[in-house]
């Protein structure tokens, strides 16, 4: 079988796909956030498919400008995360409703 | 500094004494009433110089650019010629008399100051309209002369009276002055000016100039003049602001401001030579003037005025009434094309009316401020020379020759019988008032001065202060002499008239050769006025003509009820009106438009509070939607 471009976007579309329902679903804060790193994880694949099957390195720099920005984004995330869990004792989203007045 | 530049001068004089008394000598009477009447004193003089030297001159202005709007330029400019020198005599001449006068009969009051600055910037406002050389500049002193009479009618503001009828002054003043703004916007949108030269220059090249709209205009105009001169059916204002300190009475209401109206009349009365037309809604005036219209409002308004004051008591009312009725006279000489011989009658008015109630007022004082004519009596021996000036005015004012009055009045029965412009009926009026004047003027005569003593206060009566007495003789003088001075050909020179000089014993008789019939009547109806007042009050001790007349009379005394049916109608209309505006603005302002859009953007508000729950995910998950809808629509179609 060869594999060809449309088998990564697949892939990439169905993690991005299991992230986003993370993101909806789950309650624990930081489970969401591991789903939001995977729908970043998959674009990134997207990006380095793509990059490959057009001969263009353009995305494959892509994918590593995000992971450094995905990188920074966690520790900033993961301090807020902390300090929240410190304050409400609670990791929970349910939790969370200071949004609404 | 041209000659007639000294004229700012006598116009801001009065102006700095009310800054000064105003600013500074608030505490010091005597100071602020000698500031004020050294004010309009240097005034009278100027005025007089400029008379003397400008006399022989058409006219002189003396203007500076004030504002400039597109087609609108309007200046601060005076303008000297005939009609405005005389009557800055007028204003300053009486007015000066009036202050010093004001300075005895003021004196005891705490409030001294108020009253001087009030009266200075009256006449500072009165000069005002005199000078303007356009009808910007004349409509804001005549509005600046409306506040100043609101201030002074209302000096005694504790008193509720007073407040009441300072108000109804002002409002029915308002009303008129309505008018006579629409009149101006008028005249400038179709002649493009308001300069009077340049209006006059233009009418007379072109006299259908203001096309269909000369008749409307002259009216809006007339309707300034009927609030000041307190015209029919704005007449109702005048007796009432006899509420004021007397001289005020003598100043505004008898020789100056409600002369403004005439002033006005004859200045602009270049207007109403324009050829006569009316728009098509108005149609039915067509073969009617403006002119004829205001001769016979003037004429209705001298007869009416003359009716209630045969009844009435109070002796500042009798002279008030008699003020409107003497004001109609001139209205109707206007009226009559001719403006001359309505200048000639303010002018003796002027003189005779203010000598009449600064008596009036010498008597009130004496008598401790008792008004009412049935409980005074034998005042001659008491007051005698309040008395003998009060008689020369009576007779000036009554037309009896060679006193002013009888060559003024004269000369307006002459322009009532004149062939081309006058009128039959008007001269019949015209008689039938001058009779009536008599007789109401003697009636005060015989029951104030003469009669048996009725009240007594009268015996503890004294003659007034030198102070108070020396205004009397100086004004009984020109209201002799007025008459035969030339006053009229002078006037006359301000309307293009040729003047033939007389030597003054002609001119003491001129009447008699000049209109034979008008003055045969006049004095025919002085006598017949005198005749009857005579006859019913010489030895009265009470009003024997209640009896006789009935219902009339009761008529009569309560002023024909004006004050009531306006009172109703204005309770009616104002009744409507207000209902319509709070319904207006409970449901339309405040219901449709406040609380709807208070309500609506509350609903809205309510609605989509529903969609903010707080909750992280539900915004993840619509935002994930949104993007897919997007996503949908971009790529789908």
């Amino acid at each position: 079988m060869n594999v060809g471009l449309e088998h990564y976007l697949l892939v990439s579309a169905a993690l991005f796909s299991l992230g986003l329902l993370g993101v909806i679903m789950r309650r624990n804060l930081l489970v969401i956030y591991m789903s939001l790193e995977l729908m970043l994880n998959a674009a990134n694949l997207a990006l380095v498919a793509f990059s490959r099957f057009n001969n263009n390195l353009d995305g494959q720099v892509m994918v590593f400008f995000i992971i450094t920005v995905a990188a920074a984004e966690v520790s900033v995330g993961l301090a807020l995360i902390v300090a929240l869990y410190r304050k409400r004792a609670s990791a929970h989203v349910e939790d969370l409703t200071t949004m609404k007045l | 500094m041209k000659l007639e530049d000294y004229s700012w001068i006598v116009l801001l004089l009065p102006l700095a004494a009310a800054a000064i008394i105003t600013l500074f000598t608030q505490r010091h009477g005597k100071l602020s009433a000698q500031i004020s009447i050294a004010a309009v004193a240097t005034s009278f003089l100027l005025s007089l110089f400029l008379l003397i030297t400008l006399r022989e001159t058409s006219h002189a202005i003396s203007a500076i650019n004030w504002l400039a709007i597109g087609n609108l330029k309007v200046e601060i400019g005076l303008r000297l010629d005939h009609l405005s020198l005389l009557m800055l005599l007028i204003v300053t001449g009486v007015g000066g008399a009036i202050h010093v006068y004001s300075w005895g009969y003021m004196q005891a009051d705490r409030c001294v100051s108020r009253y001087f600055a009030s009266l200075s910037l009256f006449t500072f406002s009165m000069l005002g309209i005199v000078l303007a050389n356009n009808f910007v500049m004349m409509f804001i002193f005549w509005e600046l002369v409306g506040v100043s009479s609101y201030l002074l009618i209302g000096f005694w503001y504790e008193k509720a009276s007073a407040a009441d009828a300072a108000k109804k002054a002002f409002i029915t003043n308002r009303l008129g002055d309505f008018g006579f703004l629409l009149g101006i916007i008028l005249i400038w949108a179709t002649l493009g000016s308001v300069e009077f030269d340049a209006l006059k220059t233009t009418l007379a090249a072109h006299p259908a100039a203001l096309g269909s709209m000369a008749g409307v205009a002259g009216l809006l105009i007339f309707c300034g003049a009927m609030g000041k001169s307190a015209q029919f059916p704005l007449h109702v204002w005048l007796p009432d602001a006899m509420e004021g300190p007397t001289p005020v009475s003598a100043l505004i209401h008898a020789a100056t401001m409600v002369a403004a109206g005439v002033y006005m009349l004859c200045r602009v009365f270049f207007l109403y030579e324009a050829a006569p037309a009316w728009p098509e809604c108005l149609a039915f005036l067509n073969g009617i003037t403006a002119l004829n219209i205001i001769s016979w409002i003037g004429g209705f308004t001298a007869l009416l005025a003359a009716l209630i004051a045969v009844q009435q008591n109070d002796i500042k009312r009798i002279l008030a009434y008699s003020t409107l009725s003497q004001l109609g006279y001139m209205v109707m000489a206007v009226g009559l094309a001719a403006p001359g011989a309505g200048m000639f009658h303010l002018t003796t008015h002027a003189f005779f009316k203010a000598l009449l109630f600064l008596g009036a007022g010498s008597v009130i004082h004496a008598l401790h401020h008792e008004q009412d004519i049935w409980k005074m009596g034998g005042l001659k021996k008491k007051m005698p020379v309040t008395f003998w000036t009060f008689l020369v005015g009576t007779l000036a004012l009554c037309g009896v020759p060679p006193f002013s009055g009888f060559y003024s009045k004269d000369a307006i029965l002459a322009a009532a019988a004149d062939p081309v412009h006058g009128n039959v009926g008007l001269f019949i009026l015209a008689v039938l008032v001058a009779a009536l004047t008599t007789f109401y003027m003697f009636r005060l005569i015989f029951v104030a001065f003469l009669g048996p003593v009725k009240d007594q206060a009268v015996d503890q009566a004294l003659e007034s202060p030198g102070i108070m007495v020396w205004p009397l003789r100086l004004l009984a003088v020109p209201s002799v002499l007025a008459g035969f001075w030339g006053l009229e050909l002078f006037i006359g020179g301000a309307f293009g008239e040729t003047a033939h000089a007389l030597s003054w014993h002609e001119k003491i008789f001129a009447p008699l050769n000049h209109s034979p019939l008008a003055a045969l009547f006049g004095l025919f109806a002085t006598m017949v006025g005198l005749g009857a007042a005579w006859q019913l009050y010489a030895k009265a001790v009470q009003d024997p003509l209640p009896e006789k007349l009935g219902l009339l009379s009761r008529a009569m005394r309560n002023r024909f009820y004006f004050d009531e049916i306006y009172r109703v109608l204005i309770a009616i209309t104002h009744e409507l009106l207000s209902r319509l505006a709070n319904w207006f603005d409970r449901w339309i302002v405040a219901g449709l438009m406040v609380r709807g859009t208070h309500g609506t953007t509350e609903l809205f508000g309510r609605a989509l509070r529903l969609a903010q729950t707080g909750n992280l995910q539900t915004y993840a998950f619509l935002f994930a939607a949104g993007v897919v809808l997007v996503l949908w629509f971009v790529l789908g179609h």
